[in-house]
C-alpha cells in the first residue's frame, strides 16, 4: 500500500529520474530525508541533486527563483506551510511576478505541508492556499487523494509557472491505495468525489474526507450529496461546480481554511453570480473558526470543520 | 565601563546548578508522559543546553526582558516560570497560562517581560529589539532584554535584521547562541560558512563574547559580562556558545546522524555532570547531598503531575474563539 506521503516521495523520485533540470532544496531534505520523510533516500539516489538549505525561507525561494531563470526545475520543500511565510516575499513578488513583467516564466515547485493535525498548534497547522491564490501568477493545488499527490505533482514539475503545492499533513499516513496511476485529471480540474442530487459540497484537502463522511451519513437519511474535491484552488473550475449545482440546486462549501476571504468565499461568490438561477437556496460555507489554530486536541477539533458539522450543516441547507 | 563586575561566587552557582537540577529532571518527566502518549504534539528538549540557558534567566533582573527559545526551560525556570506552569501547558490544562491554545515552549507571559516565542524562528529578536526601544521611550533606564537562538536561527533573515536594526539605535539587547551543531538534522557545515559564528557580531557591530557552554562557570561569567555591557549602555553583545544537543531534536527523533566524534569531543560533555563534580570536587556538597536534592526535586515534579492530570481541559464549548481583544470587533460569520 502507498500512503500520500510516500506518492509524494515517489513524485519527487520519478520527477529527479525522468528530468534532470529537477533538483530539490530544503531544510533537513538530504540525508535525513526532510521531516516528514517525503524525501527519504532521495540524496543518496540523485547526488547532488537534493540539498539541505539553511535555514532560510527566503533564500531558499529566492534561490530557485534565480535556479528556474536559468532552466531548472526546482522543488523546494517548506518543512511547514507555516514557515513559508518568511519566504513570502520572494513567492508573492518575484517568482509571480516574473512572467507577466518579463514574459520569462518562473517554473519552480514550493511543496507545504499544510492543515491541521492533533498537538500542532498555531504556528504548525496553517492553511495558507488561499492567501497564494490571492495574488495573480500563482497556481495552487490541494491534492485530496494519493493518486492526486502523485500525479499533480509530477504534473507541477512540467508547468512552466510557480506552483504551490499544498500537501495535507492530516492525510500523509493514513490515506493509502493500491498503485500510483499513469494519468489524471489535469491541474485546473475538478473531480465529483461522490454522485448525488440532492445538495453539492464543494472542498478540497483533508475535508474532502471529512464530507464524504457527511454525505455518507446523510444517506442514512436518504439524501444523496454531490461532493466535488476542487484538487485545484487556482485555477479554480467553476464550470464543475456549476454543473453540479444545476444538478441539486444547493451549495455547501467547505474549507478547513480560515472564513475571510477563503476558498469557500471564492466560490460562493462565483456560484451566487454565475449561478444564481440554479440555486433553489442560499448557499452555505462552513470554513474553521475565525482564530488561530488551537494546540489542545479539543480545542482542535472543535475548530475546524468535521464529518458531524458538516452534516449538520448540509441538513440545514437541505431543510431550507 | 562604570561598575566592576562581580566574579560568579558559591552561591550563585550552586543556585544556578538547582535550578538547572530542576529543569533536567522536568524535562525527563515530560518525556517519560511523552512517551506514555499523554502529551499531544511535540516534546523539544534542552538537555546539555541548561549551563547556558540558566545563565541568561537567572542574571536578568525584574523588570528586564526574556525571549526563550526550545531549549530554555532551564533559564525560563530561573527567570521565573514554575514547574507547574510547565506541566500545565504541555498537558493541555484549561488552569495553564496558554489554556490550552498554545502549547509546549510557545508558552510566556508578556505582562511579566517573559515573552512567549513563535515557532518562526529569529522572529523574538526585532521583537525584543522594538520592546527595548519602547522602553528608552518611556524613559527607563537600566533595562536590558535577552533572547535566546540557535545556530540554524542565525541564518533567518529576521536574526540578521533584528540584531542590525537593535545595533543601530544601540539597544541593550543580548541575544545569546546556542550553537548546538545541529538545526534538526543540519549540521553546522551546511548551515554557515564562517569559521566561528561570534564573527558575525563584527559585522553588526555588537559585542562579542564566547562561552564553553558545558561550563556552569564560563557561561556564568560570560553572560555576567554580556548583560552588564548592554546595561552599562555598550549596545547589543553577541554571546556564543558551544556546546552540543544531548538529546534528538524532538522527542521523536532517534539523532541517528549525530557524528560519534562530536559526542566525544569537549562540546559532547553534559554540564549538569560537569556542574555536579565542580560542587563536589570544591568541596562545597557531598555527592549525597546532591542526590538527595534531585530526589527531593524528582518527587516535587511527580507531584505536580499528578496534579495537572487531574485539572480541566479547556470546553470548546466554553471558549470565546476571540483573536482579538476588542468584542465588538469579534465576528463570527461563516465560522462553524
Ligand atoms: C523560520 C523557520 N523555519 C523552519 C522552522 C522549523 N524548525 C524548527 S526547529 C528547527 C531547527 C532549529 O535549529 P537551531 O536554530 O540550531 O536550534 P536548535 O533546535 O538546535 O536548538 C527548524 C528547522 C522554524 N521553526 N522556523
Ligand atoms: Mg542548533
Amino acid at each position: 500500500m502507498i500512503t500520500y506521503l510516500e506518492a509524494i516521495r515517489l513524485a519527487q523520485q520519478k520527477a529527479l529520474a525522468t528530468d534532470s533540470r529537477v533538483f530539490l532544496y530544503g531544510q533537513d531534505i538530504g540525508s535525513f530525508g526532510g521531516a516528514f520523510k517525503a524525501t527519504k533516500n532521495l540524496s543518496a539516489e540523485f547526488p547532488g541533486r537534493v540539498l539541505d538549505a539553511p535555514l532560510s525561507e527566503d533564500a531558499i525561494v529566492g534561490m530557485a527563483i534565480g535556479a528556474a531563470i536559468e532552466g531548472a526545475r526546482p522543488i523546494v520543500e517548506m518543512q511547514f506551510a507555516d514557515f513559508s511565510t518568511c519566504g513570502l516575499n520572494q513567492i508573492v513578488n518575484h517568482a509571480a511576478t516574473l512572467f507577466y513583467r518579463t514574459s520569462v516564466p518562473c517554473p519552480i515547485v514550493v511543496r507545504l505541508p499544510s492543515g491541521g493535525t492533533s498537538g500542532g498548534g498555531p504556528f504548525h497547522s496553517q492553511s495558507l492556499e488561499a492567501i497564494y491564490a490571492h495574488w495573480p501568477g500563482l497556481v495552487v493545488v490541494t491534492p485530496a487523494t494519493v493518486e492526486d499527490a502523485y500525479t499533480m505533482l509530477l504534473e507541477a514539475v512540467n508547468i512552466d509557472d510557480p506552483v504551490i503545492f499544498c500537501e495535507h499533513k492530516f492525510l500523509y499516513y493514513h490515506l493509502k491505495a493500491d498503485s500510483l496511476p499513469e494519468t489524471a485529471l489535469p491541474i485546473g480540474k475538478a473531480r465529483i468525489a461522490r454522485a448525488g442530487r440532492d445538495a453539492t459540497i464543494v472542498t478540497h484537502g483533508a475535508m474532502l474526507h471529512e464530507s464524504l463522511a457527511a454525505a455518507q451519513e446523510l444517506l442514512e437519511d436518504g439524501y444523496e450529496i454531490e461532493v466535488v474535491d476542487l484538487r485545484s484552488v487556482k485555477p479554480l473550475d467553476t464550470d464543475t461546480i456549476l454543473a453540479s449545482v444545476a444538478r441539486t440546486g444547493r451549495l455547501l462549501c467547505v474549507s478547513e481554511e480560515w472564513p475571510w476571504g477563503g476558498v469557500t468565499a471564492e466560490v460562493l461568490a462565483r456560484i451566487s453570480t454565475e449561478g444564481f438561477g440554479l440555486l433553489d437556496a442560499a448557499p452555505m460555507r462552513i470554513n474553521a473558526k475565525d482564530t488561530p489554530v488551537p494546540y489542545h486536541p479539543d480545542l482542535w477539533a472543535a475548530h475546524r470543520p468535521t464529518a458531524s458539522t458538516i452534516a449538520a450543516a448540509a441538513r440545514r441547507l437541505l431543510h431550507i | 565601563m562604570s561598575k566592576k563586575i562581580a566574579p560568579v561566587t558559591q552561591s550563585d552557582f550552586i543556585k544556578a546548578y538547582r535550578v538547572m537540577l530542576t529543569s533536567r529532571v522536568l524535562e525527563e518527566k515530560l518525556a517519560g508522559l511523552y512517551r506514555a502518549g499523554m502529551i499531544k504534539g511535540g516534546v523539544f528538549l534542552g538537555r546539555g543546553q541548561e549551563a547556558l540557558s540558566v545563565s541568561v534567566g537567572i542574571q536578568l533582573r525584574r523588570g528586564d526582558i526574556f525571549a526563550p527559545l526550545i531549549r530554555d526551560q532551564a533559564g525560563r525556570l530561573a527567570f521565573g516560570d514554575t514547574v507547574l506552569d510547565t506541566l500545565r501547558t504541555y498537558l493541555g490544562s484549561q488552569l495553564g497560562s496558554m489554556r490550552g491554545r498554545d502549547g509546549n515552549i510557545h508558552r510566556g507571559r508578556p505582562r511579566e517581560g517573559y515573552y512567549a516565542m513563535i515557532s518562526h524562528l529569529g522572529a523574538m529578536i526585532p521583537s525584543v529589539a522594538g520592546a527595548l526601544l519602547a522602553r528608552r521611550l518611556k524613559g527607563e533606564q537600566g533595562v536590558v532584554g535577552a533572547t535566546c537562538i540557535g545556530d540554524g536561527g542565525t541564518s533567518t533573515g529576521a536574526f540578521h535584521e533584528g540584531l542590525n536594526a537593535a545595533a543601530v539605535d544601540k539597544l541593550p539587547l543580548i541575544v545569546v547562541v546556542a550553537n548546538n551543531q545541529y538545526a534538526y538534522s543540519t549540521p553546522n557545515s551546511r548551515q554557515y560558512a564562517c569559521s566561528d559564528l561570534l564573527d558575525k557580531a563584527a559585522g553588526y557591530g555588537v559585542g562579542a563574547h564566547k562561552a564553553d557552554g558545558t561550563s556552569l562557570m564560563d557561561c556564568l561569567q560570560t553572560l555576567r559580562n554580556a548583560i552588564h555591557a548592554a546595561r552599562e549602555g555598550g549596545g547589543p553583545q553577541l554571546v556564543v556558545a558551544d556546546l552540543l544537543r544531548l538529546v534528538g531534536h524532538g522527542e521523536h527523533d532517534d539523532f541517528a546522524y549525530l557524528d560519534p566524534k562530536l559526542k566525544k569531543s569537549a562540546v559532547g560533555s553534559d554540564c549538569l555532570l560537569l556542574a555536579e563534580k565542580h560542587i563536589t570536587d570544591q568541596g562545597w556538597h557531598t555527592a549525597d547531598e546532591v542526590a538527595a536534592w534531585k530526589r527531593e526535586t524528582e518527587s516535587e515534579v511527580n507531584a505536580t503531575a499528578d496534579r495537572v492530570r487531574r485539572e480541566p481541559s479547556p470546553d470548546p464549548s466554553e471558549d470565546d474563539w476571540a483573536a482579538l481583544s476588542r468584542p465588538e470587533y469579534r465576528e463570527q460569520y461563516a465560522a462553524s
